[in-house]
Formats: structure tokens, sequence, C-alpha cells
């Protein structure tokens, strides 16, 4: 066998993934399924197939398409009336978030969606954001018609009702705008500040009166605009009684301007606004380097994205498409096949085979019969259903776990380190103004006011501020790079007091869709084998294509009188053999309850073997598991069976706890316990059914195969192959806190040298002016290159 | 004197020129997707016209 085991690999060539058989083919061109062949047969028709020559095989995976009207909701005039953001009756504006796209050739095809669709009259894409603005003659086309082109060519538009309800903030351009007035600000009052630094000729008297007041002028928008963000976050933040360590900064701002304004004016000296609008302009830099975001994740989605915007109802025998909270118990559902379901409820016609993986972590589709009650979120595999609802879509089984009522309130002071630093910072700092006033006023009363004020602008926290943005913006960046996307720069810090990590199972320590399967019985021969994978790929459950892929015999023989029975297995004729694959039930009659997954066969009526399933854990987590569990406790949490005790046990040893059959809301109540246990908890989980468990540990990390696809709300989303490194990730964020340290540090010192001339009343602006900017320029080095070494001594991007 | 003020003159305004391009190039939202313009001139049928 393994000779045969070594041959190429055949790939899809529209998604690049392996083809299990050499049935769907266009000439030499092979594909997975009829999704992806459909898909290059349009975009031959229309003459794209330039899509396949910019990138190799970038196509989107197209097995799991949905059929059927899932669309049809679109044509409702007032779901489309909030969904477009333009009409003149004619030409329409819309705007698609597309998850799916990933490459220059999505770029080329979706900007071509004219050639595509007649109506449409324009798309142009914002790759960043993952959106494109597409343009639309309403009388030519249709909503719904230009979201299943999209959809057709595998660029499936993501709409979400939270999409609807709450539009995807736009980015923050007044703080760009105030970052541009006040380098350019800084910069020219740098440049006219030279004339006075070098001395002018007392000749000149009247060209430096020109210098001074052309500075003031320019400080002026500085001062009014560009440094707004200082004043409001000091205002909000003693309003609510909380010393920030913006109050310090702010009122260093107030005082240096009123100074140098007031030099200006009588005519004694030029000011120091160029040190003032120096910091405002660094400081500015650094918010905006943390502040960057991640603007195509979404970190605050719940089971409102992941559903449906809209369902179909039965009506007298009439399906209506209906928005999910118009959804009443008693309504009659129509589910098609791979469409999700959107409330608790009885199932009346069809069989349900209903993928709850991401719900609940049971890894294999459950079987549902008529008259059995089936719960919100899981997935209709095979065939269409109806089912009548007995609970509203709010009051589901899973999406009541979002409207617990202590999940709203849940939003708390900013606690970071550095304000509570800036505050003992601030606390000195008007000690040492309030004994140089005393000792000025004493000795020689008119020195007392500028000692005071210089005090207070040489010693403003700017670098402490500066060195926390700086850092933590390159933390972030630094993880981004890796895959790893924290949702604000407050998460770093949390970071550091974790002492517990709880890892949910299915879908984060296993890979979703990928099996490992054991033979055991009467040893096969290759023959036997590809009949075996030839009646296999013929079907799309799961375990069918798990075993074809084991086989993997793309040898394209002929499957003829298929048969399959949906929750049981299949039949089928190959070169005159009766093969059927299915439960030990389906295969030989026997009832075997058996709790590990097993995949049945019979040849001619005998039953010769088994292949026995069982999930594929990844292959870092050995490493993963060791080096956590030096500094943390672990437990595991699944909501699947435990079939895999022993498994799990080996790979955490003994004394830590592995829980398994755990509800969504049990996980949620096991994090909230060790919380009152006083223990800081990570969460590691994907699925809907961590999401309550995410949201109440204090990090709660969401992985994902795909970044952009729906991940529950979380602190934290890791690319599920950067899994591995997560230990490293957080060596980084801790040392954080030791980076802004060290820094602080280093300005405390620029401080003092700073403070000696400060309190003797003699701080001349040729002295702030060096001090300031060679502060700032140090610790940014500093910052950067401290944060950036220890990621690369930790082998990061 | 004058000449050092007619100087000032035109270095002030040359910076403010590209102040406000710069401003003007945030506004028109230049900075928000780096992908698109670089991918979109290397294609040979250009995107919207029948080819």
């Amino acid at each position: 066998m393994p000779t045969t085991r070594t041959e190429q690999k055949l790939r899809c060539y529209h998604c690049g993934e392996t083809a299990t058989s050499t049935h769907i083919h266009i000439e030499e061109k092979i594909f997975c399924c009829d999704g992806c062949k459909m898909v290059y047969e349009i975009l031959n028709e229309h003459a794209l197939c330039n899509y396949y020559s910019l990138n190799d095989k970038p196509g989107i995976n197209q097995r799991a398409r949905q059929g059927g009207d899932k669309f049809a909701f679109l044509d409702d005039p007032d779901i489309e009336t909030k969904l477009i953001s333009f009409t003149d009756g004619q030409q329409t504006h819309v705007t698609f978030y597309l998850p799916q796209m990933h490459c220059s050739s999505c770029l080329y095809l979706l900007e071509n969606l004219n050639r595509l669709e007649t109506g449409v009259i324009s798309c142009k894409v914002n790759f960043t954001r993952k959106e494109a603005d597409i343009v639309f003659t309403r009388s030519a086309t249709s909503l719904r018609k230009v979201a299943e082109i999209l959809t057709a060519i595998g660029y499936e538009p993501y709409i979400s009702l939270q999409d609807i309800t709450a539009k995807r903030p736009s980015i923050n351009k007044t703080m760009v705008y105030q970052l541009g007035i006040a380098g350019f600000c800084f910069g020219n009052i740098m440049l006219m500040s030279f004339p006075e630094y070098l001395g002018i000729d007392a000749s000149e008297e009247g060209l430096r009166g020109i210098f001074r007041w052309l500075n003031f002028g320019l400080a002026i928008p500085v001062f009014l605009y560009s440094a707004l963000p200082f004043y409001e976050s000091s205002y909000k933040s003693l309003r609510h009684k909380f010393l920030n360590i913006d109050a310090p900064i702010a009122l260093a701002i107030l005082i240096t301007f009123i100074r140098s304004a007031y030099e200006v004016i009588a005519g004694t000296g030029g000011g120091y606004f160029d040190s003032m609008t120096g910091i405002v302009f660094f400081m500015l830099a650094g918010r905006i380097i943390q502040d960057r975001t991640y603007r195509q994740l979404s970190f605050e989605r719940d089971y409102r994205s992941y559903f449906p915007l809209a369902v179909t109802v039965l009506k007298d025998k009439q399906g209506k498409p209906t928005l999910l909270p118009n959804i009443k118990p008693g309504d009659e559902l129509l589910i098609h096949s791979q469409e999700l379901i959107p409330a608790d409820g009885i199932l009346t016609r069809g069989k349900a085979f209903i993928d709850y993986s991401f719900v609940t972590g049971e890894s294999m589709p459950v079987l549902k019969e008529v008259g059995e009650l089936v719960y919100a979120g899981g997935k209709q595999t095979e065939g269409n259903i109806e089912l009548l609802v007995v609970k509203e879509v709010a009051q589901s089984y899973l999406t009541k776990l979002w409207n617990r009522e202590e999940f709203k309130e849940k939003e708390e002071n900013p606690t970071s380190f550095v304000h509570l630093l800036s505050r003992y910072f601030t606390y000195i700092v008007l000690a040492i103004a309030l004994a140089t006033g005393i000792y000025w006023q004493f000795t020689d009363p008119a020195r007392l006011w500028p000692a005071v004020s210089s005090v207070f602008i040489i010693a403003c926290p700017c670098a402490l501020l500066l060195s926390n943005s700086f850092t933590n913006g390159n933390i972030l960046q630094i993880l981004g790079r890796n895959r790893f996307y924290l949702r604000n720069a407050e998460i770093i810090e949390r970071f550091a007091g974790i002492d517990q990590v709880v890892f949910d199972k299915t879908g984060t320590l296993t890979v979703p869709d990928e099996e490992v399967l054991e033979y055991h019985g009467k040893p096969l021969n290759r023959k036997q084998e590809e009949w075996l994978a030839a009646v296999a790929s013929q079907s799309t459950h799961p375990l069918s294509r798990a075993l074809a892929k084991h086989i993997y015999a793309p040898t394209g023989l002929e499957v003829t009188d298929l048969k399959e029975i949906p929750g049981k297995g299949l039949e089928a004729g190959v070169e005159g053999n009766r093969i059927r694959i299915g439960s030990a039930e389906f295969v030989n009659g026997s009832s075997v309850s058996e709790k590990n997954t097993r995949i049945c066969f019979s040849i001619n009526e005998n039953f010769s073997g088994y292949y026995e399933v069982s999930n594929f854990y990844r292959h870092d987590l050995e490493s993963l598991i060791s080096s956590m569990k030096k500094d943390h406790e672990i437990a595991i949490l699944s909501g699947d069976n435990d079939q895999e005790k022993d498994h799990l046990r080996k790979l955490l040893g003994p004394g830590s706890t592995i829980l398994f059959n755990q509800k969504p809301e049990d996980k949620l109540e096991y994090i909230r316990q060790l919380q009152r246990q006083g223990k800081k908890v990570m969460m590691i989980g994907d699925g809907l059914n961590d999401a309550g468990a995410l949201k109440q540990s204090d990090v709660g990390i969401a992985v994902s195969g795909q970044v952009n696809n729906f991940t529950p709300s979380s602190d934290a989303i890791i690319a599920a192959a950067e899994l591995g490194r997560l230990p490293r990730f957080i060596r980084l964020c801790k040392a954080n806190r030791n980076i802004v340290m060290a820094s602080f540090v280093l300005s405390i010192a620029y401080n003092i040298i700073g403070l000696m001339f400060a309190v003797q009343g003699d701080l001349s602006p040729l002295v702030a002016a060096i001090l300031m900017p060679s502060s700032s320029l140090s610790i940014l080095l500093l910052t950067f290159g401290s944060s950036s070494l220890m990621a690369r001594l930790l082998g990061m991007k | 004197m004058s000449v050092i003020l007619i100087l000032l003159i035109a270095s002030i305004s040359v910076a403010a020129i590209f102040l406000f391009a710069f401003l003007w190039s945030v506004k028109t939202g230049q900075f928000e997707d780096d992908f698109s313009p670089a991918s979109r001139i290397l294609f040979d049928d250009k995107p919207g016209t029948e080819g």
C-alpha cells in the first residue's frame, strides 16, 4: 500500500484542495467538487480566466454550497432599504462585506462583476475592509440577484442583523487631521525658534518679534484643536473622580501655552511653543499607533451575526422570508439544506441531520426524527426540513446565553498600571511645585510663577504616556503580523495576571473537519480500497469525505445505483460489487451502541471490518500544553463525549481537570467558579458554545481557521495555525510592563535634569527645546527597539 | 530684513500646501486601502471594460 500512497495528490484547479477523484473535470483541469467546477464554467464563459493566472488556485472551496432561496429575503423592500446606502429609484448603491476576499485575483474578479451580471454598473473593492461598493440598475437586476451572483462565484456577502442595526465603525480620521496639523505647526515653530536660540542681533529687534508672534499664531491650532483628545479624556476622567494620565498632561499643555503666550505678549521671551507642540505631536502619533485596530476583524460578534438575517416561514403552504426577530412561537419554518436553525423548534417534516459542532462541541452530525426538539444554532446538512417554532429567537437555548444581564454591565474603568503610575508621578510633581513655590515666596516672589510653571512644563508625564502607547502599538503590530489579533492595547496588560488556562476541545485542540481513521479488521487489498473510496466520494457526509480522503484513490471508477440513506449510510455498485458504507446497524444489522465513531462497510454482504474515527489533534499541541503548564493551571472543557479521555489525560498529565459533555452554560459556570476562587482565567475556544465562557473569562481568545469568518465575541483572535506559538505571544505581552518601566526610568532621568533648572526659575526655552524632543526620541527608540528585539528573540516575524 | 519676510511667507505657504494635500488625501480615503490600487494597476484587461 505505501507505494500507492506516494502518488502526486490531485489538486482542485479552482481552490487547490485535494480532489478525491478525477470524476469532475473539464479537459485537463480537475475539480474537487461540482461547485468549484461551476465557478470555473461561469468565469470561462465570461472570459475572466485571468483569475487563475494572477494567482495559483485562488478560488474558494465550493463544497458546502447553499442552494435554494437563501437570499430571497433581499426582495423584501424593508430589508432592502436598510441595506442600501443610496438609491435614486434606478441607480442603487450597496456595500457588501465579502469575507472570502483574499488576493488580487479576488479583486480582479469582483471589479469585473459587471461582466457577469448585466445590471451591475460598477463594483469597487476596498481590500483592507473586505468590502465591495456595488452600483447597479434596479430595472436590470436586483439586490438579491447581485448577492446571488456573488455567492455563485464564491464570495458570499456576509449580511447579518448586527450589521443592519449597527453600522461598522469608520476609522477615526479626526485624530489623523489633528496629527497632521500638529506636525505642521511643530515643524514650523521649531524652524522659527532657531533665530531666538542662536541669538539675533539687537539691531533686528523687529524681526525677533515677528518670529515670536508667528510661533504664537502657529501654536494656537495645536492648543485649540490638536490637543483636544487630551482635554476630553482628562475631563471625562475627572468627572468619574479618577485621575488618569491625561489629566496632568492637559494641565501641562495649558500652563505651557498660557505662560508662553504671556511671555510673547509682554515681550519678555519666546515661550515654549516648540516644546508644547512637540509633545502634542508625539503623543498623538503614539495614540494613533496604539489605536490602530484591525478594521477587517470584528471582536464584538454575537449570535446575531452567526445566524441568518431571515428565514422562510411557511404560511398556507407559501414560503415567505421573514426577519429573524419577527419569528414567533407557532410559526412553521422551512430550513433548507446547509441552513442554520434559527430558533428552538419541533421537527415536523423531513429527517434532520444536524451538525452541532459549532454550538455544542459535538464533533459528528446528529440525526433527529419528526417530533423531536431541535435546538437553534445547528446546521441542517442534508435535505430540507420543516419545524414548528417553540421559542423566540432571543429566548432560545443558545441565544439566552447572550441576553444575560451580567454581560450588559461588565464595563469597568481601565485599570492600566500606567494610570496608577502617573498618579504617583502627579503627586510628586505637585509636591515639588509646592515646595518650589514656598521657597521663592520667601526669597524672591518675582521668580515664583516662572519657577512653578516651569516645574509643570518639564515634569509632564508625557514620557510615560509615550512609552506606553508606543510599546503597546508596536506589540500589537508584531502580534498582528504573527496572526494573533488583540482587540485593543488594554488586553496586553491583562495577560500578565493570568494563572489559569481553560481550553475548549472541539475545534480548538482538534482541527475541525479533519479526522484520523484507523482500520480494524481483515486486511484489504488496493482494489477493495478503491471501491470504498469511489462510493464514499459520492457523498457529502463528513465521514464519507474523511474516508475518501483517507484511502485517496482518485481512479474515477464508475459508481452505479447509488442510494444514500441520511443518518445511516450509502449503498452502491462498483465494478459489479455491492458496497455498503455506514453505521454498524446499517451495514450488518447489529445495533451495538459504541461511543467511538466508526465507519463500517461491507463488500457483497461480507462485513470485513471498520474504520475507527478519532479527532485530529493539532500537531503542536504537546509543546503548547507543556509550556503553558509551567506558569498556569490547565483545564479542558469539551462538549463532546469522553471517547478521547485517555488521550487527553496523557497530554495534560495527572492532576489537571478534564470535563466532558459540557453545555455552553456549564462552561460559563466553570469559569465563574474559578474566578470566585480568585483566579484570573484565560479561555481559549472557537465556537458559539464557548462564547459565554469567552466573555466571562478575563482574557477570551477565539481560535479561528479563517480569521475573517465568524468568531464569537472575544478579546483576541488567533489564527488556528499559530496556536502553538501562543506561549511566546503571551511572553511578549508580559514584557510590555518591563519595557514601559525601563523607558519611564529613563524619562525620569531627563526630568530630573530639567527640574534642576526649573526649580531655580531659569528654565530657558533652549533647554526645554533640547530636553523634550531628545527624551521623546530616546523613549521611542528604546520602546520600539526593545519590543522588536524581544519579539525577534521569541522567534516572531 | 524684507528678504527674510518674503522667505518666511514662501516657506510657510509651501508647507501649508503640503499640509492641505495631506488633509485632502486623508479625507478622500487614500490611506484606507493600500492593496487594491497597487494590484489594480497590474491587470491587463482593465476592470469595468468589456474585454
